[in-house]
């Protein structure tokens, strides 16, 4: 099991020495821009190793039928050797036309695995079973003209940032597994994989000192988040003059005024290296998000925030991922 | 991957017609358990998938017990028959352990190797169709296999299996100007690769040694025996009908057989042809046998026969496939010369043997003194009046003869025949016995004369000095119309069910397209191959011409087919933009064109100041195609379809309305 594992890698590696040398003998092309389109001459066929069994079947049969100087079984086998030969045009058909639309992947922590779907347009035309490689994640789609078939893979992620998706091999056995149709498709799109956070720090960095906005706010009561008094709010958060304004009683919302924002300061830690900096700040906007505690990231060249959100959250990633 | 249910039933399915291809010449065991194990395999895979496959225990006995059995029924596992059972016995195996793909993939191979056994048991029309058959669900079980488990619904039996089964139809029918192609050019072997074909596709029929009682089995087979065509186009009239086979010498007391001296050549001067030879082509059933059935006389052997001293042909290897030969014969004809060797032999009979047929011979030899024609009026006089013809005849004892002329008087041809040249030797009257068939079916639609083993025959000769060797037909002195209808009317009331009139019609038509079939498929050999090119102005082609004209026709079907592949279907788009490419004509024909550039949101700014009035309803057209090609979710096909519906509905309003 682990032999075959370690031989499986081993090919793996030989394949990726072979696209980077060898471009031309296995059929690497330079990526390209969505939507790509197959066509006959990015498709290549050659049989199965069934195909070929079946072939050395039928060269059997011709011989007997020969040998024994019987017309009926020569036009069985003619009959069968056509069918079969046939076939390659069936299953090309199956594969021409056919094209990739789109690349969608929700962005992972790097080290998980990443989910992409791949969209394709069937161009008007019934698809039949077509199974989608890409590395060696793998998947099979069938549809009718009319849909959309989607290709579910998980890709294993390594690192952070923008990644290129290992190119992708669609192919078709169609209609009798005689032979193999297949294609390239190394699309230009690239996907962004985030930092992987730090595992072990479960705080946020303390609050700072200095800037004391959060009682600031509390004095005027414009400022504050105010809403409508529930029963069991103590009496000392209702906003009298407010609520005298108002005609209601109206208190202010504890939330705010007792999490003043955070800095998550990527100078504030020398003792780490650069990449456990970014997995501790990574970790520090998660928890955060978590707390539901405002934060303004501060990298070497810009600041972002302060502001809450799982957009807010995306953009400090995306800018850690990319640092 | 493992096979699922559908699957295993399409396979079992497919294996039991392809087995069933071979139903007909299988020892009874090797049926019996064929139908057991594919039968048991299938309950177990239903019922209790679980079990897996096949145990070793249960199959490693039967792989062993397999060529064993064969050896045992057939004494050797070479040849065509026991290697047939044998590999059906490793297909039924193989099914027995199918539990994934590639298993049924290697089973289905297989499959096709054994249909084309089958045709060599049987090249029939009827034959041909089941093996057909057979292959188009081979194709579909192949397709069948290529479908990923989860994506399949429903019983084996339904819309879905009726789809793919119109598409492998439609493919395999595509192949067939290929097949033809490949089938017509293919070079055939002179000699074939390895042994000899033997008792492939053989009806015995006439055979060597005549017994009566013999025929019995022969007479109800109504399977063809050969087929002639006329020059002439017409058939000479049913009493001259005597397709002569074989002619025997030498009584034992219970079998006629011929006599060594009748593969010597005739003296020229012995025949006399007293009418215009009347040419004719015959094409034989595969028989096994060595002997050719001319009408009445030959003028001549065809190729690779000769003609025997009495005037039959006997080939130099047996007749292993159907084939046709150029025949020609003289209906009246004096046979003369008898020298010493030959009358002792007509005159010979078996000491101790059917004493009262004897004593009645001799007695008559009294009577009638030399006269040969009297005597022999004698015998038919006896036969027209006392017996009755019957094709179920009661048993005859160690004097067969004298029980038959004296004691049970019912009998067909072979009794006849047998009777008559007994009492003729013992009334010294040379006498021999000829077998072959009488009459024959005229298919006015082919024309053609149809002989089939029912019209086997045997009737006499009998040398009247002068007038050399004269046929005499006891038979039909007892029964005329089995000469001047056919046996079929001879049997009379003993004709069952299935050989009635209008049946008859029905078959005759069949035989017609058997006969084309016969013609177009199982005749075709290496001399029609050069012939193929005569419509091109080459009478005889060779294999330069012939390899050019192959080319020529492979390259114009792959062109056409290169075609058909490579053809792009219109780009359809997909529902949403056809839709919405419609929506935009729509109102680019109101005054409001879409610029190259535009977005929907831009464009519907433009609209709402342009038409205002059916602004209402573009406002949530556009937002729905918004919606459903930039949404973050992929649009589901009824959503697609609705807002297509919606588009399609959208007429603009004119200004004034």
């Amino acid at each position: 099991m682990n032999a075959g594992a370690a031989l499986r890698r081993r090919w793996q590696e030989v394949l990726a020495l072979a696209e980077r040398r060898l471009p031309a003998l296995t059929r690497l092309r330079r990526a390209e821009p969505l939507p790509i389109r197959l066509d006959r001459r990015r498709i290549y066929v050659l049989p199965t190793l069934f195909g070929l069994v079946f072939g050395s079947m039928l060269v059997v049969m011709a011989l007997g039928a020969l040998n024994y100087n019987n017309n009926p079984a020569l036009l069985l086998t003619c009959l069968m050797t056509a069918t079969a030969f046939l076939s390659v045009l069936i299953g090309f058909r199956n594969l021409d036309g056919l094209s990739l639309r789109a690349v969608q992947a929700e962005p992972c922590y790097a080290g998980d695995l990443l989910d992409v779907a791949l969209v394709f347009d069937p161009a008007g035309r019934r698809r039949e079973t077509l199974c989608i490689n890409m590395g060696a994640a793998a998947s099979v789609i069938r549809g009718d003209a009319d849909s959309l078939p989607r290709a579910q893979l998980q890709v294993p992620t390594q690192r952070r940032g923008y990644m290129t998706l290992p190119r992708i091999k669609v192919f078709t056995t169609w209609p009798y597994g005689l032979f193999r149709c297949w294609s390239w498709l190394n699309p230009q799109q690239q996907v962004l994989v985030f930092p992987r956070p730090e595992a072990a720090v479960s705080a946020l960095p303390p609050q700072p000192q200095a800037a004391d906005t959060g009682s600031v706010r509390m004095r005027g009561d414009e400022f504050g988040a105010l809403r409508e008094y529930r029963v069991s709010d103590p009496l000392r958060l209702i906003a009298w003059k407010a609520s005298a304004r108002h005609d209601r009683l109206l208190v202010r919302d504890p939330e705010l005024p007792q999490n003043p924002e955070r800095i998550l300061d990527f100078d504030s830690l020398p003792q780490l290296d650069l990449e456990a900096r970014i997995a501790r700040l990574a970790r520090w906007v998660l928890l955060a998000e978590e707390q539901r505690v405002r934060y303004t990231l501060r990298l070497p060249r810009q600041q972002l925030g302060p502001d809450l959100g799982s957009a807010h959250a995306y953009r400090c990633l995306r800018e850690l991922a990319l640092l | 991957m493992r096979l699922d249910r559908r699957q295993f039933d399409l396979l079992t399915l497919t294996i039991v017609l392809v087995l069933s291809t071979h139903v007909g010449h299988l020892p009874l065991w090797a049926n019996l358990a064929a139908g057991l194990l594919v039968g048991g395999r299938w309950l177990q895979r239903s019922y209790r998938p679980g079990l897996g496959a096949m145990p070793v225990w249960l199959r490693l006995p039967l792989t062993l017990g397999l060529p064993v059995a064969v050896i045992a029924q057939f004494g050797t596992v070479l040849g065509l028959e026991p290697g047939s059972v044998l590999a059906i016995g490793m297909l039924v195996l193989k099914l027995g352990e199918s539990e994934k793909v590639r298993d049924a993939r290697a089973a289905l191979t297989f499959a096709g190797f054994i249909l084309m056994a089958a045709l060599l048991f049987d090249q029939g029309l009827l034959g041909a169709l089941h093996v057909a058959v057979a292959v188009g669900l081979v194709f579909l079980c192949l397709r069948e296999l290529e479908i990923p488990p989860g994506e399949r619904r429903g019983p084996l039996f339904g819309r879905e299996l009726l789809g793919g089964a119109r598409a492998i139809a439609l493919s395999v029918a595509a192949a067939v100007p290929l097949t033809l192609l490949v089938f017509l050019f293919l070079p055939r072997l002179a000699q074939p690769l390895w042994g000899a074909p033997d008792n492939l596709d053989a009806r015995t029929g006439v055979s060597e040694v005549m017994t009566p009682g013999q025929f019995q089995s022969l007479m109800i087979d109504d399977s063809p025996a050969f087929r002639v065509q006329f020059a002439t186009g017409q058939p000479p009239p049913p009493q001259q009908r005597y397709w002569r086979g074989l002619v025997l010498n030498r009584f034992d007391g219970l079998n006629w057989t011929r006599t060594d001296s009748s593969s010597h050549r005739p003296v020229e001067s012995n025949l006399q042809l007293l009418s215009a030879p009347l040419d004719y082509e015959v094409t034989m059933e595969p028989t096994q046998q060595r002997w050719l059935f001319p009408l009445d006389v030959p003028t001549a052997a065809p190729e690779r026969f000769l003609r025997n001293v009495d005037l039959t042909l006997t080939g130099f290897r047996p007749i292993g496939a159907v084939q046709r030969f150029s025949m020609s014969s003289a209906l009246e004809f004096r046979l003369a010369g008898l020298n010493p060797t030959q009358r002792q032999n007509a005159l010979a009979l078996p000491y101790g043997y059917n004493p009262r047929a004897q004593a009645l011979g001799a007695q008559w030899r009294e009577q009638y003194g030399d006269n040969a024609e009297r005597i022999a009026a004698a015998a038919m006089k006896l036969f027209r009046d006392e017996f009755s013809y019957t094709l179920t005849p009661p048993p005859l004892g160690r004097n067969g003869m004298d029980d038959f002329i004296f004691e049970t008087k019912a009998g067909y041809c072979e009794y006849f025949a047998s009777a008559f040249a007994v009492l003729l030797r013992s009334a010294g009257v040379p006498t021999r016995v000829v077998v072959g068939y009488q009459g024959g079916f005229w298919n006015p639609t082919g024309e053609y004369l149809l002989v089939r083993q029912s019209d086997a025959h045997a009737w006499n000769e009998v040398w009247l000095g002068e007038r050399g060797w004269v046929r005499m037909d006891p038979t039909a002195a007892v029964r005329p119309e089995r000469v001047s209808l056919g046996s079929r009317a001879a049997s009379g009331a003993e004709t069952s069910w299935y050989r009635s009139e209008w049946l008859m019609t029905l078959r005759d038509r069949w035989d017609l397209v058997n006969q084309l079939w016969n013609e177009v498929v199982v005749q075709f050999d290496t001399l029609r191959q050069q012939g193929l090119l005569r419509q091109f102005g080459v009478a005889q082609a060779d294999w330069n011409q012939l390899a050019l004209a192959f080319a020529i026709g492979t390259s114009l079907l792959l062109a056409f087919a290169l075609w058909w592949a490579l053809r792009a279907g219109r780009d359809r788009q997909d529902l949403i933009d056809r839709a919405y490419a419609a929506l935009c004509r729509r109102l680019q024909r109101a005054g409001v064109e879409r610029a190259a550039h535009e977005g929907p949101a831009a464009y519907l700014q433009r609209l709402r100041a342009a038409l205002p009035q059916s602004a209402a309803e573009l406002e949530p057209l556009f937002a729905d195609y918004i919606r459903l090609r930039y949404a973050r979710r992929d649009a589901d096909a009824a959503e697609s379809r609705r807002f297509a519906q919606a588009a399609r509905r959208f007429r603009p309003r004119r200004n004034s309305g």
